[in-house]
């Protein structure tokens, strides 16, 4: 019998990859390429969608050439993607509005603080289960619509379509402007702000909110179902699921349980916890979201605590300071001292997320003396990561009146290894990583393999998960009390330079 | 016996050239002065830039001696650099072997334990990080010590610390094993290190064949191992498939 794989297309922040998984859930190849990131303004943060279809369309035959096997042992494709990022594109010529406007964006900064100010704006958290924030895709959509010469006629006559990039690459991959799909699913669609958390449809208020014209909006789909056949790139390959690249990690971490809880550390850092088919409304700053949707079932639900800055702080020290060449060598700069010296990082650098939502926070360096050396400044950025995690980890707490006993984490900071020590440390729950550290390829695979049955069900995939390191809390507590103190006075200060700083204009 | 290679005798020629006067030239300039095309130039300069003997400023485009030329002695890959970039791979070996995985660096004459993965039967297990491993006992080591000839020297002359009644302590016999690893591509041991374990190691490379690391896997002697003592193949090739896989992702990238 001809062995069978299924695909992963990771459309992530920095990179796009392709993976090939194995019945067994092992890894079989991965082809990989990053895009650019074009930062035109302060805050502005963009992309080019036809960079990352072109990616795309790179890696889907290199994915499969490394593995040596061609379009027909593919059971299914699941695409996952980074979520939020917004991008407008002509449904004739299939030429995007300018570059898409990311996730880290915060042009809307002065938007936001007009629109919290509008009638109808206590509505729309309800509906919607987000704080208005300009991490999510309205806002952003918003100011295209305000902002481009003539796009709003456009969006009105339906010339024009929206989509995060799960919605971009489906249209392409099922044939563009010769009748691609346009259709996004449950989870992307509940990043929008648009789509009403009880009924999973676009919400007539929140779209009247925004002002947005429904005509170019998606259709909105579960997150496992087969959607149709790629037609480009490598035609023929049954598309069968797609998800948000944090859902999907959950999916990849099998947190399919009420309370299953996943913490992925990438770009940023996002903690979820399924929540079951229950709409759990946060009192302490995290956000309700859909988890996944499996077709023909009702939703289920998750909490989410976001944190914008963690890996990419790292990078900043990589490609703003020079500080290190590779972003793994943190860890070595970092130990070249026992600890922070007493310095802070607070890398409010889009503001602050979860579980503050302060988006005129502004980063900050604390506790400088003649002292501090590069060493100490990597080993504050890393245990900043460490600190925001401990900040959402108690407002789920507090949410949920029941303390974590630990944490299952993913993504590519957990190859560091002095952060996840550190992170059990302040935690103080063991810390737990996966034999897949790649959970979101890994989740979109799964959704897929269970859509076009190559896996049977979640309890078979369940039974997948495997226990690669855990990290113990060494920390002794009265040290960490201490340190989360200086933490918090270092968080408050980015408050105070908020309030401070130069008016929105 | 064959003549000089030009490419490295041009390779030599450009770094004498960027290591006097300015040390900062352009494409032009150094092609220009050793009289080769440009594109020649560009190729090796490239090769260079590769292997971080030669710097381009993100600015100005120039090129400069590389700091790795300054540290050649040091270390060749960060360990944290090689963790990152082997975990994937790490993790697929633990999966199809059903053992611990574990990937060593030399230091200070052990090896350097640089990544753990655990046996993936969800039973207790403590993270091994930061361990050190004697290099004449483990399969990890006698793959560093292989193909490290410094190395392979220095245990030779030194008396061997005997860990169990079947650790190699005799260095006649140990250079014989050592030669059979660098003949074979990869290492085994049974209950040298521990009675009743056994490991397998094969080495991680970068571009031009330099070792920099190994990696392996390690468990019970009747799991590794064959009725006849010998390691199984099956597993053999795994780790070898495991390491190669890591080579490439070191060639891919910088």
């Amino acid at each position: 019998m001809v062995q069978r794989f299924v695909m992963a297309i990771d459309q992530g922040t920095t990179s796009t990859r392709c993976i090939l998984f194995d019945h067994n859930a092992r890894l079989v190849s991965v082809a990989q390429r990053e895009h650019r990131q074009h930062h035109p303004r302060p805050g502005w943060v963009e992309q080019d969608a036809v960079e990352i279809w072109r990616n795309v369309d790179r890696i889907m035959p290199q994915a499969l050439r490394d593995a040596g096997i061609s379009a027909d042992q593919v059971a299914a494709l699941g695409i996952t993607n980074q979520r939020e990022t917004a991008v407008v594109w002509d449904r004739h010529t299939g030429v995007p509005v300018g570059r898409a406007i990311t996730w880290e964006d915060i042009r809307t900064e002065s938007l936001i603080a007009e629109l919290e100010a509008r009638p109808g704006i206590d509505q729309v958290r309800d509906r919607c289960g987000l704080p208005l924030a300009t991490y999510f895709s309205a806002p952003k959509l918003k100011w295209l619509l305000d902002n481009v010469s003539g796009l709003r006629d456009r969006a009105e006559r339906g010339d024009v379509l929206f989509g995060t990039m799960d919605s971009w690459l489906i249209w392409n991959l099922t044939g563009g402007v010769h009748g691609g799909l346009h259709v996004t699913d449950v989870t992307n669609a509940s990043r929008t702000m648009l789509m009403n958390l009880s009924t999973q449809k676009w919400d007539p208020e929140l779209l009247a909110f925004f002002d947005i014209p429904q005509q170019m909006l998606p259709e909105i789909r579960p997150s496992t179902e087969i959607r149709g056949r790629t037609v480009r790139v490598v035609p023929g390959i049954e598309i069968a699921a797609a998800l948000g690249d944090q859902q999907a990690a959950l999916f990849g971490q099998t947190c399919f349980a009420k309370g299953d809880t996943k913490c992925t550390y990438g770009t940023g850092s996002f903690l979820l916890m399924n929540t079951g088919n229950t709409l759990v409304r946060s009192q302490h700053g995290l956000l309700t979201t859909i988890g996944y949707q499996l077709g023909g079932e009702p939703a289920t639900y998750a909490l989410e605590g976001s944190i914008a800055v963690t890996g990419s702080l790292v990078q900043w020290f990589r490609d703003n300071l020079g500080l290190i060449h590779t972003a793994p060598e943190i860890e070595t700069l970092a130990r070249t001292v026992k600890d922070n010296g007493g310095c802070y990082i607070v890398p409010a650098f889009s503001g602050l997320f979860a579980p503050h939502w302060l988006p005129r926070a502004r980063g900050l360096v604390v506790g400088l003396t003649s002292y501090i050396t590069k060493g100490h400044l990597a080993r504050a950025a890393l245990e900043a990561t460490a600190w925001q995690t401990r900040e959402v980890v108690d407002a789920m707490n507090a949410d949920l009146g029941v303390p974590a006993q630990r944490l299952r984490v993913d993504g590519g900071m957990t190859a560091d290894h002095l952060l996840m020590q550190f992170i059990a440390d302040v935690l103080d729950v063991p810390v737990m990583r996966p034999l897949v550290a790649e959970t979101v390829s890994l989740g979109a695979a799964y959704a897929a393999g269970l859509a076009v049955g190559y896996w049977p069900d979640l309890e078979g995939l369940r039974r997948n998960w495997h226990l690669a390191a855990r990290w113990t809390p060494q920390m002794d507590p009265a040290h960490r009390d201490e340190e989360y103190a200086n933490w918090k006075r270092a968080v408050e200060l980015t408050f105070a330079w908020a309030k401070s700083g130069r008016k929105t204009n | 016996m064959p003549g000089p290679i030009q490419s490295i005798e041009r390779a030599a020629a450009m770094l004498r050239l960027l290591a006097r006067g300015s040390g900062h030239h352009g494409l032009t300039e150094i092609s220009d002065s050793l009289g080769l095309p440009r594109g020649t130039a560009h190729g090796i300069l490239r090769t260079l830039q590769r292997v971080e003997f030669v710097e381009q400023d993100r600015a100005t485009g120039r090129y400069r001696l590389g700091a790795a030329l300054l540290h050649l002695g040091t270390s060749y890959l960060d360990a944290n650099e090689l963790r990152s970039r082997s975990i994937n791979w790490a993790d697929t070996l633990a999966a199809r072997s059903g053992q611990a995985v574990r990937i060593g660096m030399h230091l200070d004459g052990a090896v350097l334990v640089v990544h753990h993965v655990f046996r993936p039967d969800d039973t207790m297990q403590t993270l091994g990080i930061g361990a050190m491993l004697p290099l004449h006992a483990t399969a990890l080591g006698k793959v560093l010590a292989a193909y490290d000839p410094d190395l392979s020297a220095a245990i030779r002359s030194r008396e061997l610390t005997s860990l169990t009644r079947r650790t190699i302590v005799r260095p006649a016999a140990l250079e014989r094993v050592l030669a059979e690893v660098r003949s074979a591509g990869w290492a085994g041991e049974a209950e040298e290190y521990m009675p009743g374990e056994a490991s397998i190691a094969a080495p991680i490379r970068i571009p031009g064949g330099l070792v920099v690391g190994a990696m392996g896997i390690s468990g019970a002697v009747d799991r590794i191992c064959d009725t006849a003592g010998r390691p199984r193949p099956a597993l053999v090739s795994q780790v070898l498939q495991a390491a190669e896989a890591v080579t490439r992702a070191l060639a891919a990238e910088s």
